[in-house]
C-alpha cells in the first residue's frame, strides 16, 4: 500500500501544476491582432466578475463578418465565460459583473437602454448538451419565429421550418416525423435541431458552446461541415476542447488562460507557429 | 487481526476486503429488516384502523324501514279535494302512518302503549310521507304498501346493537316493543334498505334522518373556493421568488417565513381568520367564503414550497435554450418552465387541498362547529363540513350516530384516496423526460 502512495506521488509531482503557469503568465497584452478588417462584433478591455472573482481579465477581441472564431483553451480559462457575455447570457447569472464594451454592428450590448431579448434574437447561441425543448421537431423550430412574429401565416411558417432543417442538414432525416417529440433524436440530430432553432429567427452572430463536446465523430463530423457551410451566411464563434475541430473549422483561433487572452491569429499561423510559449505548450499537448 | 503495514506480503488487499464483506453484508439485512419490519407494522395499523372504521361504519349505510298498508284517505291529506299545494303540506300524515300501525296491533289499546307503538316510527316519517304524496298526488285516496322509516332505537335493535339478554331497564326498547318488532318482523314487514338519507340530507339531532349532504356541500364549496384562491396565488408566488425576485435579504426573510407558516399550527390560522376575516373585514362567519380564506392561508405555504421545488427541478437548460431564441423572461417561464413543473405544482396543491378537506381546528374558530341543518346553495350560506361533521356526531350520545360517524369517516377517506390518486395519475400523465 505504501508503495501505491509512492507512485501516485511520482505521477502527479510530474504534470505541470496551473499554480507554476500562473507564475509565468504575462501581465502584458495579447500576442497577436485582435481585430479584423471587416468586424460584426468588437469587445475591447472586456472584464467579467463572478462575484469578487474575475473570470475574464481585459480582452479585447473581433469577430469578422463569414468567420469562424475558435476559441481554446484548457478548463477554466473563461472562453465559455467570454462566449456568454456576447448575448448577454450572463445576465442569468447572480452576482456575474461585465464592464469594457462589446459592440455588434456599432451597437453597445451592455448599454442600459438595450433589450437583451431581440439582442438574443441577432446572436443566437448553440449550448454544449443539445437542449430542445420537450415539444415536437416542428414546435422547436417554429417557436422562436412565432415568439418574434416572424412569419404572417401558417405556410409561411413552415416553409421557415423547412428551410431552417434544410439548413441545419436535417430535414432529409426529420420531414415525415415533424410532430414527433425533438428529444426522441439522437444526439448529433438534436445538436442539429437546436442549431436549426437558432438559425429559424435569421440571427447575424451564432455562439456555440463546445456544441460537440456529447456527441460521437460522426455526428461531430456532420456539424463541422454544417458550421463551414453557415459560415457564408453567419458569423460563427465556437468555444472547443478539441484542438483538431479549431484547426477544422475556424479561420481564426483565440487561445485563453486563466481568464486572459494569450494570443490571436490565423488559424493555420496558431497550430503551425505559435508566438506565445503557453500557447505552444497547450497545442503541443504539454497540459490542458 | 493483522496488521496490514507491517504483513503487506502475505495479506493482498483483495483479503481485507473479503474479511470484511460478512460484515457488511450482516449490516445490510439488518437495516433491510429493519425497514420490513417497519413497513409491515405500518401496514398492521392502517388495516386496524381501516377494518374498524369500515366495520363500525358499514352499517349505517342500510337503515331500517318498516312495511305498512298507509291508506292516503282523502279526507286527511286533501279534504277540499283541489289539490291545493298548501293543503296537501300542512295535512296531519302523522294520523296516517299511527292508523296504519294501529291496524298491525289491533290487540293495543290503552292509551300510553298506543304512544309507545307510535314511537317506533321516526319523527321524519311524516315528512318523507308529505314529499311522496305532493310528487304525486294521483295516490290520494287510496291504500299503498309503504316503507316507512323506522326510528334510531329500531334500527339500531334491528342491526343488533342492543342487546335482548340485558335487563329491560338498561335497555333503550322495552320487552313489549321488542316482541311488536318480532311479529313484524315474522310478517316480513321489517327491512333493511340503501340509507340515501345519509347522503340527501343535512344533519340533525335523529340519528335516522342525519346525512352528510349538508357537510359534502359545504366541504365541496370551500374546497372549490380555496383552490381557486389558493392556487394562482401560490404558483405565482413560487414564480416570483423562484425565477424573478433578486437574491436578498429580505427574498431569504420571505423564504424562511414561509417555511414556517408551513409549520404552523392549524388552529392559529384560525385564530387569524376569526379576527382578520370575521372580525375586521365582517365576512359572515360559519360560510364556505371565510372557511375557504383561512384554508387559503394554511395551504399557501404547501403550494408555495411544492411548487419551488417543482421549478427547481427543471434543468437550466431549458431555460437557456429559451432565452438563447430570443424569449422574453416571462415567456420562457409560461412557454417552457411552467408545462414542465406543472406536474409536481398540481401534486402539491392537491396534496394541499386534501389537508384542507381533512382539516377541522381552524373551522371550530369561525364558527363552521354551528348546528345547520339545510343542505349550503353558495358560497355565503351557513355550512358544516365533513370532519368538523364527523367531529359533532362524535360527540352525540345517540347511539346511531355511532355508526353514522364511522360512516362520514369512510365518505371523507374515500374523498382523500380519490384526491390522492388524482394527484399521482395527473403526475403520470403530464410527466414529461428530456
Amino acid at each position: 500500500m505504501n508503495t501505491l502512495v509512492e507512485t501516485m506521488d511520482k505521477t502527479t509531482t510530474g504534470a505541470i501544476s496551473s499554480a507554476d503557469l500562473a507564475k509565468d503568465r504575462p501581465s502584458s497584452a495579447t500576442v497577436g491582432d485582435v481585430t479584423v478588417a471587416d468586424p460584426r462584433m468588437t469587445c475591447r478591455s472586456v472584464d467579467v466578475w463572478y462575484g469578487a472573482k474575475q473570470a475574464i481579465k481585459g480582452v479585447s477581441l473581433d469577430i469578422g463578418k463569414n468567420e469562424v472564431l475558435s476559441m481554446i483553451g484548457p478548463s477554466g480559462c473563461g472562453k465559455s465565460t467570454f462566449l456568454r457575455c456576447l448575448n448577454r447570457m450572463n445576465d442569468t447569472i447572480d452576482g456575474c459583473r461585465v464592464t469594457g464594451s462589446i459592440k455588434l454592428d456599432e451597437q453597445d450590448i451592455y448599454d442600459k437602454s438595450l433589450d437583451p431579448v431581440p439582442l438574443r434574437a441577432q446572436v443566437g447561441m448553440v449550448f454544449q448538451k443539445p437542449n430542445p425543448f420537450p415539444k415536437s421537431i416542428y414546435e422547436n423550430v417554429a417557436y422562436g419565429p412565432r415568439i418574434h412574429g416572424l412569419t404572417n401565416n401558417k405556410a409561411e411558417l413552415d416553409e421557415l421550418v423547412e428551410t431552417s432543417l434544410r439548413k441545419a442538414g436535417l430535414w432529409n432525416e426529420v420531414k415525415d416525423r415533424l410532430d414527433q417529440p425533438g428529444t426522441g433524436l439522437s444526439g448529433g440530430q438534436q445538436q442539429r435541431l437546436c442549431i436549426a432553432r437558432t438559425i429559424a429567427v435569421s440571427p447575424e452572430v451564432i455562439l456555440m458552446d463546445e456544441p460537440c463536446s456529447a456527441l460521437d465523430p460522426i455526428a461531430t463530423a456532420i456539424i463541422e461541415e454544417l458550421i463551414d457551410e453557415l459560415r457564408a451566411n453567419y458569423s460563427i464563434a465556437i468555444v472547443t476542447h478539441s484542438m483538431q475541430q479549431a484547426a477544422r473549422v475556424s479561420q481564426r483561433t483565440a487561445y485563453f488562460h486563466l481568464g486572459d487572452l494569450i494570443e490571436v491569429g490565423e488559424t493555420n499561423q496558431i497550430f503551425t507557429n505559435p508566438q506565445h510559449k503557453l500557447t505552444e505548450d497547450y497545442i503541443t499537448g504539454r497540459f490542458g | 487481526m493483522n496488521n496490514p503495514a507491517t504483513n503487506t506480503t502475505s495479506r493482498r488487499a483483495i483479503d481485507i476486503v473479503n474479511a470484511s464483506l460478512k460484515r457488511r453484508y450482516a449490516r445490510e439485512r439488518r437495516f433491510r429488516w429493519l425497514g420490513a419490519t417497519a413497513v409491515t407494522l405500518g401496514m398492521v395499523f392502517v388495516i386496524l384502523l381501516f377494518a374498524d372504521i369500515i366495520l363500525k361504519g358499514y352499517t349505517a349505510f342500510q337503515q331500517t324501514y318498516i312495511q305498512l298498508p298507509v291508506e292516503l284517505a282523502a279526507a286527511t291529506i286533501d279534504p277540499d279535494g283541489n289539490r291545493d299545494p298548501a293543503t296537501l303540506a300542512s295535512a296531519d300524515y302523522m294520523k296516517l302512518i299511527r292508523e296504519a300501525l294501529r291496524e298491525q296491533f289491533p290487540e293495543v289499546t290503552d292509551r300510553r302503549d298506543r304512544r309507545l307503538l307510535t314511537s317506533m316510527i321516526s319523527v321524519g316519517a311524516p315528512d318523507l310521507l308529505r314529499e311522496r304524496v305532493m310528487a304525486d298526488p294521483s295516490l290520494i285516496g287510496t291504500t299503498q304498501e309503504l316503507w316507512i322509516l323506522a326510528d334510531d332505537d329500531i334500527d339500531m335493535l334491528v342491526k343488533g346493537y342492543i342487546d335482548r339478554n340485558a335487563p329491560e331497564s338498561d335497555r333503550r326498547v322495552g320487552d313489549q316493543m321488542i316482541s311488536w318488532i318480532d311479529k313484524l318482523d315474522a310478517e316480513g314487514r321489517i327491512a333493511k334498505r340503501f340509507n340515501t338519507i345519509f347522503f340527501t340530507h343535512g344533519t340533525s339531532r335523529e340519528p335516522e334522518l342525519a346525512g352528510i349532504a349538508g357537510a359534502l356541500m359545504g366541504s365541496f364549496y370551500t374546497l372549490i373556493l380555496t383552490f381557486l384562491l389558493s392556487f394562482p396565488i401560490g404558483v405565482g408566488a413560487a414564480l416570483y421568488l423562484e425565477e424573478f425576485a433578486p437574491k436578498n435579504r429580505w427574498t431569504d426573510l420571505i423564504e424562511v417565513n414561509v417555511n414556517n407558516l408551513a409549520a404552523v399550527p392549524s388552529i392559529v390560522f384560525g385564530l387569524l381568520g376569526l379576527a382578520v376575516f370575521i372580525g375586521f373585514f365582517g365576512v359572515p362567519r360559519s360560510t364556505p367564503l371565510v372557511a375557504a380564506l383561512v384554508m387559503t392561508l394554511m395551504t399557501l405555504p404547501t403550494i408555495i414550497i411544492a411548487s419551488r421545488v417543482a421549478l427547481k427541478s427543471v434543468p437550466p437548460s431549458i431555460r437557456e435554450a429559451a432565452l438563447g431564441v430570443g424569449a422574453s423572461p416571462l415567456q420562457t417561464q409560461f412557454h417552457h418552465v411552467l408545462p414542465l413543473a406543472l406536474p409536481g405544482i398540481l401534486t402539491g396543491s392537491i396534496i394541499g387541498m386534501a389537508r384542507a378537506l381533512g382539516e377541522t381546528a381552524p373551522l371550530l374558530m369561525i364558527g363552521m362547529i354551528a348546528f345547520i341543518v339545510d343542505v349550503p346553495k353558495g358560497f355565503t350560506d351557513a355550512a358544516t363540513v365533513l370532519p368538523v361533521q364527523i367531529f359533532l356526531w362524535a360527540d352525540s350520545p345517540e347511539r346511531g350516530f355511532v355508526e353514522r360517524t364511522s360512516a362520514a369517516i369512510i365518505v371523507l377517506l374515500a374523498f382523500l384516496f380519490v384526491m390522492n390518486l388524482a394527484a399521482v395519475l395527473l403526475r403520470r400523465r403530464f410527466e414529461r423526460r428530456w
